[in-house]
């Protein structure tokens, strides 16, 4: 399986097989498992999902409770309606009890497409970040996501996964995914400059680490999947080593993977970040294609922000 | 057939006297809806519930959720006397460093199973907690105790919607119903009623009790074992700040600590009689 696929059908494949392997694993939804793909496990397993129809708050709610009677819980809905609808109930009755609670929240970002800005998430990693307990984990392609599911389910606490509703381009085959937990994976060397991306940002960042070539520009590219708890020693290791840093995430650029990595350089290895994300704004509806060209979100922008921070970088 | 209640009694009384202790010590805390709940938790923890406090973490013990969350001091001391943990460890109530939080921690505090005090999370969680008993085949219960000022609270609702629909009859909550919360009376704040209308509506048994007799809240968690495809919603009417005369029916006691005179007036009215339990 090597086709260009959302990371929501490969969440969608790896719960059913996750479901075959493990009794314990059960799913809820919110009147949207067509979209977030838990239709497949709903279909194989019925007697372990549960449709709690419009109500998120109390999808959080009983997920918390299954979990703490010994299930392990996926969540899902769209990253909107999970981070933001019921926020407090992921904070006060999965993060602060630790339970062992997967929120896989589909439809995050711009590449929601038409739907607009009311359900384009682009605060999600922020606000997760903020809450203690909570980890997250933002997959690249299919392949990583299949990784990315199975770790969760194998790790005992409170997991944020971030997906997303279009298509993206392959990064992995299934040989070459080397996942790790909590481990960013570096898929080019390069030695002027870091581009540390997330998500469907991964494949951009590789593309723009091509681009860059022609101008004498060796661009470093790590794929962090796991954006909290944050991999500081590979980043601090990119910033010794290229001396100069660009982020790439499909979220506001406030809160997310540019700040975690703002603020891990910030304390160690202080050399120039630039942010590429959506501005401090709302989306709008369009194409997903189109929204990533008007707010920013292509391999020329990161191409841009490399050759701006390799410029204002220390000598 | 009036049953002969007194040890349920005697063990309230405590309970009640715990809870003014608690409230003082901390000098914080809420009497009021902690008193009016202390017959349903002396009932659930000494008398119904299958539980065992050794083995606080027995896969088929049943279940108590606290949605009331304030009403800490209650659990606390209902826990303590059933011998969950050392009755001193009562005096940290509030304190740095002490295991009895605030609001309850399940993570911190044996015997309790949800981390609850935001109002409505944990009678959704209970709804969990009863769905994974099913899913194991297990015949243990879940029970949940809120607040009437808490049937205000949006995910009552859906959590009442999703019980009913996937017939958790093995799930039965209780509703204080004091009648008051921290603004003043429910009708004035945001009128609740009618509540039993309201849960029948939803599809839940509704039995509605005197929340201070021991004899009704027993037979109706009887007739609610024996309900079938459907939770029930047992609306016991209580008092708030029940046992301490001052207190009674005054929503100013919702969430203040009693000083040190109004704690010796609260002793005093809650003196126990005989001291066998």
């Amino acid at each position: 399986m090597s086709a260009n696929i959302a990371t929501r059908d490969a969440y969608g494949k790896a719960l059913v097989d996750l479901g075959r392997q493990n009794r314990d694993i059960v799913v809820l939804d919110a009147d949207l498992s067509t979209s977030t793909k838990t239709a497949l496990f709903a279909k194989e397993f019925p007697d372990r999902f549960f449709n709690m129809g419009i109500a998120e708050q109390n999808l959080m709610g009983t997920a918390a409770g299954l979990a703490a009677s010994g299930k392990i819980p996926f969540a899902s809905t769209f990253a909107i309606f999970a981070t933001g609808r019921a926020f407090e109930p992921i904070r006060n009755a999965i993060a602060y009890p630790k339970l062992n609670v997967k929120i896989a929240a589909t439809h995050a970002g711009l590449t929601v497409g038409e739907d607009g800005a009311s359900h384009q998430c682009l605060e999600d990693i922020a606000v997760m970040r903020a809450v203690p307990n909570m980890t997250i984990m933002c997959p690249a392609d299919g392949v990583e996501t299949e990784a990315v599911v199975r770790a969760a389910a194998a790790y005992k606490g409170p997991v944020y996964i971030r997906l997303g509703r279009a298509k993206v381009p392959m990064v992995y085959s299934e040989e070459s995914c080397s996942f790790e937990w909590g481990k960013g994976i570096t898929l080019r060397e390069g030695s002027d400059v870091t581009i540390i991306a997330t998500g469907i940002m991964v494949s951009m960042a590789l593309e723009a680490a091509e681009d860059l070539v022609s101008g004498g520009i060796s661009a470093r590219v790590i794929d962090m999947h796991t954006i909290k708890p944050i991999d500081r020693e590979l980043i601090v290791k990119a910033a010794l080593e290229t001396g100069a840093v660009v982020t790439a995430e499909e979220h506001s650029v406030i809160g997310g993977l540019g700040s975690a990595v703002a603020e891990v350089l910030g304390e160690t290895v202080p050399v120039p970040v630039i942010r590429v994300g959506v501005e401090d704004t709302f989306g709008e509806s369009g194409t997903a294609e189109e929204l990533l060209i008007k707010y920013g979100l292509t391999p020329g922008c990161i191409m841009q922000a490399a050759e701006k921070a390799v410029k204002i970088k220390l000598p | 057939m009036e049953k002969d209640h007194s040890k349920l009694e005697r063990i309230a009384l405590r309970i009640r006297r715990a809870i003014i202790e608690m409230t003082h010590a901390a000098k914080s805390g809420h009497p009021g809806g902690s008193l009016s709940s202390v017959e349903i938790l002396t009932a659930l923890y000494f008398a119904i519930m299958r539980i065992d406090p050794e083995r606080p973490d027995w896969e088929d013990r049943d279940r108590f959720v606290l949605s009331k969350g304030h009403a800490s001091p209650a659990l606390y001391a209902t826990l303590a006397l059933r011998g969950y943990f050392p009755e001193e460890t009562l005096f940290g109530f509030r304190r740095i460093d002490s295991m009895l939080q605030g609001h309850p921690d399940m993570k911190g505090t044996p015997g309790v199973e949800m981390s609850t005090g935001s109002l409505g999370l944990g009678f959704s969680a209970a709804c969990g907690m009863a769905l994974a008993a099913r899913l194991d085949n297990r015949d243990c219960r879940v029970y949940t105790l809120i607040g009437d000022g808490e049937a205000q609270e949006g995910i009552i609702w859906e959590a009442s919607m999703a019980a009913a629909h996937y017939r958790l009859d093995n799930l039965t909550a209780f509703l204080d119903h004091n009648g008051l919360q921290i603004d003043g009376p429910n009708e004035e704040v945001m009128s609740v009623e009618p509540l039993a209308a309201k849960w029948k509506a939803f599809g839940w048994e509704v039995l509605q009790v005197d929340g201070h007799s021991f004899g009704q809240i027993m037979d109706a968690v009887a007739k609610a074992k024996a309900v079938k495809g459907r939770p029930t919603m047992i609306i016991a009417e209580t008092t708030k700040g029940k046992g301490v005369s001052f207190m009674e029916n005054a929503a100013g006691w919702h969430g203040k600590a009693p000083g040190d005179q109004e704690r010796d007036a609260a002793l005093k009215e809650l003196e126990v009689v005989c001291c066998e339990c």
